[in-house]
């Protein structure tokens, strides 16, 4: 039985989505999910699970789908995962859990993301809630930025029986859940459900906090009695190419793009205050799965005729998920290979009007392993484009390290954590983005919870 | 939400709002700035402080209102709550120890930026005097309050109804040729006027400050909408600023980025207004 074919899960036809925001995948049914999990042959020693960076126990949730216990699946996922309804949609599975389905060796291997978003939704669409009753514990823990890493972080403290404090920068808790990835890859009901749940295990929140101005690591633990911190504050400032041209009306980092379109909607102006400019051409530098997400998002907007994707390796180097690159495909995105930008071309009055590219080949490989892209001199070309998405990573946001006692980075400005968290000062745990650079959601989440743990074996350490 | 204690009209563009939001109040430094959204649809914008009290927990803004977001705010009373008020951001001013006289230049809504940064260095004992312009006397804000901090106040005005008929930076001429000793200039306002009174004080070579205030959207580093170009190097202004060294900005890079979204600007105006009926004079 388990050589059967994957269930494929339906999705929204590519010439109808490409024009609007609404999710793309549209999750699969009690029946389907039924018969993708009888694929699963319950295998005694799963590796599926060491895949996982938060470990949830695969196969226990899969089979009771086969039994039809979706109540009984979503609280074997929550046990180990808070945020499954973000999980199985924004994971990169291919490369974690089902990367070690055994299934790999004679077929596809199982929908395991598909299955947990499929029983995630189930218990949104039904009100199931975990009933987590702890008994309290009289201590405080401040959260320091609401993305993905903090959310966990919260939950398990929750959970724990920690009085909990998360304080966000922006009016929104879910950091990229919420400014980052679109509408049509995650809704933001759904971030929104999870928010809630927090919110009713105990979570305190306090958004428009920038901790390093509004207040300081040091404040809330010398005069507002927070005896451990987290600090989830993400990737940081956008990078720019340092290119002619970079500061032209019409040239956005991804994440001033992405943030007028998903926090801010400003896909909805006029009804939202918040506007974007597009023109009929738009490029987007990148490769990764923001650029993905900048280029799609580009596509969705009125006015837009034309999107392309200039990459200076080629698809095979591609950081973005397959499925990622393979939806852009689908929607008529267009991509420009072995390409790099040298110049941003504007009109008289400061507006972008064609890009400067130049082709690449790929040399020898370089630190990361890759085939480190070369010119090849002489092949420049012009292309025409009225806005420039530039989607190129993150570097670290120093605010915190330069405003906290002891906290010690490294020489990239990450902030410097062991693999529970635990930072240079005491009581001062970090994890996600801003000890790593720019990873994944999942791993953010991982980090969270080996934090949540680490935080409570030192609070109850302290004395 | 954060609660409007008090409202003032300053003039027939301009109002004056005390912020109820102790937790800024309490950080807030001189030439720091606070990003605000007034309701679920709202779009974020930067207002630099024009005071604080940490006592009572409020915050000052004056804002001009020139678009959508502004007009909204200003019909709003004492006793109504905006939805978000975050910071302060950005970082506050340095002034050199020995500085012997530091002259502030101020414009339009530029003077209440420039009022509790001209305060402090009055606090701490530096000899401080000013020059402040705008259309005609109405328009020239915080007159009483820059009295009260500098030594002397210098105004211009367009038609000539309060002090020197002309620019500011026709005042500062003749201040600059004949006070030798004023040896730092802080200079808010519009860009425009930053440029001229930069373009003048490098003339005499004095060093001199400029505050910032870019488009923006989250003011936290996240997103590279506030970019300028310093020294021929991009810096973002809610990380790196709002203060920077006024014979290094690009000017004319920044006034073509606030140019950015004119259009959309205008389009959210009309709609606006043509819902609620036009102006709103607020109290």
């Amino acid at each position: 039985m388990a050589v059967k074919d994957r269930v494929p899960m339906k999705e929204q036809d590519p010439k109808e989505r490409r024009k609007n925001f609404n999710e793309v995948a549209l999750g699969y049914t009690e029946e389907e999910a039924i018969a993708e999990a009888s694929r699963c042959i319950q295998c005694p020693k799963p590796t599926c699970v060491a895949g996982c960076p938060v470990h949830v126990r695969i196969p226990e949730f899969i089979k009771a789908i086969t039994k039809r216990e979706f109540e009984e699946a979503y609280k074997i996922i929550k046990s180990t995962n808070s945020l499954p309804a973000v999980c199985g949609r924004v994971c990169p599975q291919e490369e974690q859990c089902e990367k070690n389905c055994v299934l790999n060796k004679i077929g596809k291997p199982i929908a395991i993301g598909r299955l947990e978003r499929f029983v995630a939704d189930y218990a949104l669409q039904n009100n199931i809630e975990e009933e987590v009753k702890p008994e309290k514990k009289n201590k405080k823990v401040a959260i320091i930025g609401g993305g993905a890493a903090g959310l966990t972080c919260a939950g398990d403290l929750l959970k724990m029986g920690y009085d909990v404090t998360i304080f966000e920068a922006l009016h929104a808790l879910g950091g990229v859940l919420t400014y980052g990835i679109p509408e049509f890859r995650l809704p933001k009901r759904i971030v929104e459900a999870e928010i809630e749940r927090l919110k009713k295990l105990g979570a305190k929140v306090e958004t428009n906090v920038v901790v390093g101005r509004t207040v300081t690591i040091d404040q809330l633990m010398e005069e507002e009695g927070f005896e451990a911190v987290f600090v989830g504050t993400g990737a940081g400032l956008p990078k720019l190419m340092d290119i002619p041209g970079k500061n032209l009306n019409g040239v956005y980092s991804a994440n001033e793009f992405l943030t007028r379109i998903n926090l801010m909607k400003a896909y909805k102006f006029p009804e939202y205050d918040t506007p974007i400019v597009v023109g009929k051409r738009v490029a987007v530098i990148g490769g990764g799965n923001v650029a993905m997400d900048a280029a799609r998002s580009a596509l969705r907007l009125d006015g837009v005729e034309e999107v392309t994707v200039v990459y200076r390796r080629s698809k095979e180097e591609m950081p973005a998920r397959a499925e990622e690159i393979e939806h852009a495909i689908e929607e008529g995105i267009k991509f420009e290979f072995l390409a790099n930008p040298i110049r941003i071309n504007g009109t008289e009055d400061g507006w972008v009007k064609s890009m400067d590219v130049i082709r690449m080949e790929l040399g020898e490989p370089d630190s990361s392993g890759r085939r480190r892209p070369i010119e090849i001199p002489g092949s420049e070309f012009t292309i025409e484009v009225d806005t420039v998405i530039m989607a190129l990573g993150t570097s670290p946001n120093n605010l915190i390290p330069s405003t906290t006692k002891d906290i010690e980075i490294q020489k990239w400005g990450g902030i410097i954590a062991d693999e529970t968290g635990k930072t240079s000062k005491p009581g001062v745990f970090a994890g996600g983005d801003a000890v790593t650079g720019a990873a994944t959601v999942i791993l953010a989440m991982g980090a969270g919870k080996q934090a949540a743990k680490a935080i409570d074996e030192y609070l109850r350490n302290k004395k | 939400m954060y609660k409007i204690v008090r409202k003032e009209v300053l003039n027939p563009v301009v109002k004056l709002m005390d912020i109820e939001v102790p937790r800024v109040a309490k950080s807030a430094k001189p030439g720091q700035f606070v990003i605000i959204r007034i309701y679920d649809k709202g779009e974020r914008i930067p207002l630099t402080i024009a005071d604080y009290d940490p006592e009572k927990g409020t915050v000052t803004i004056v804002f001009q209102e020139v678009g959508k977001s502004t007009k909204l705010l200003g019909t709003l009373n004492e006793g109504d709550y905006i939805l978000d008020f975050v910071g302060p951001l950005g970082n506050t001013m340095e002034v050199p120890k020995d500085a012997k006289k530091i002259l502030g230049v101020g414009g339009g809504v530029g003077i209440p930026a420039l009022y509790p940064k001209l305060k402090m260095l009055h606090q701490e004992g530096y000899k401080v005097e000013a020059i402040l312009g705008g259309r005609s006397e109405e328009y020239v804000i915080f007159k009483k309050e820059m009295e009260a901090v500098c030594d002397k106040v210098h105004y211009a005005t367009d038609d000539g109804t309060l002090g020197k008929k002309g620019f500011v930076t026709d005042v500062l001429k003749e201040v600059l040729e004949n006070d030798k000793e004023v040896d730092y200039v802080i200079t808010v306002g519009p860009v425009i006027m930053m440029k001229n009174v930069c373009k003048m004080t490098k003339e005499y070579n004095i060093p001199t400050i400029v505050s910032m205030n870019p488009l923006m959207v989250d003011g936290t580093g996240m997103c590279g909408a506030c970019r300028i170009e310093v020294g021929g190097e991009t810096k973002f202004v809610c990380m790196d600023g709002p203060i920077f060294d006024g014979h290094l900005v690009n000017f004319d890079l920044a006034m073509t980025r606030l140019n950015m979204f004119k259009k959309q600007e205008k389009v959210s105006l009309e709609l606006y207004e043509q819902h609620h009926g036009g102006d709103h004079h607020g109290r």
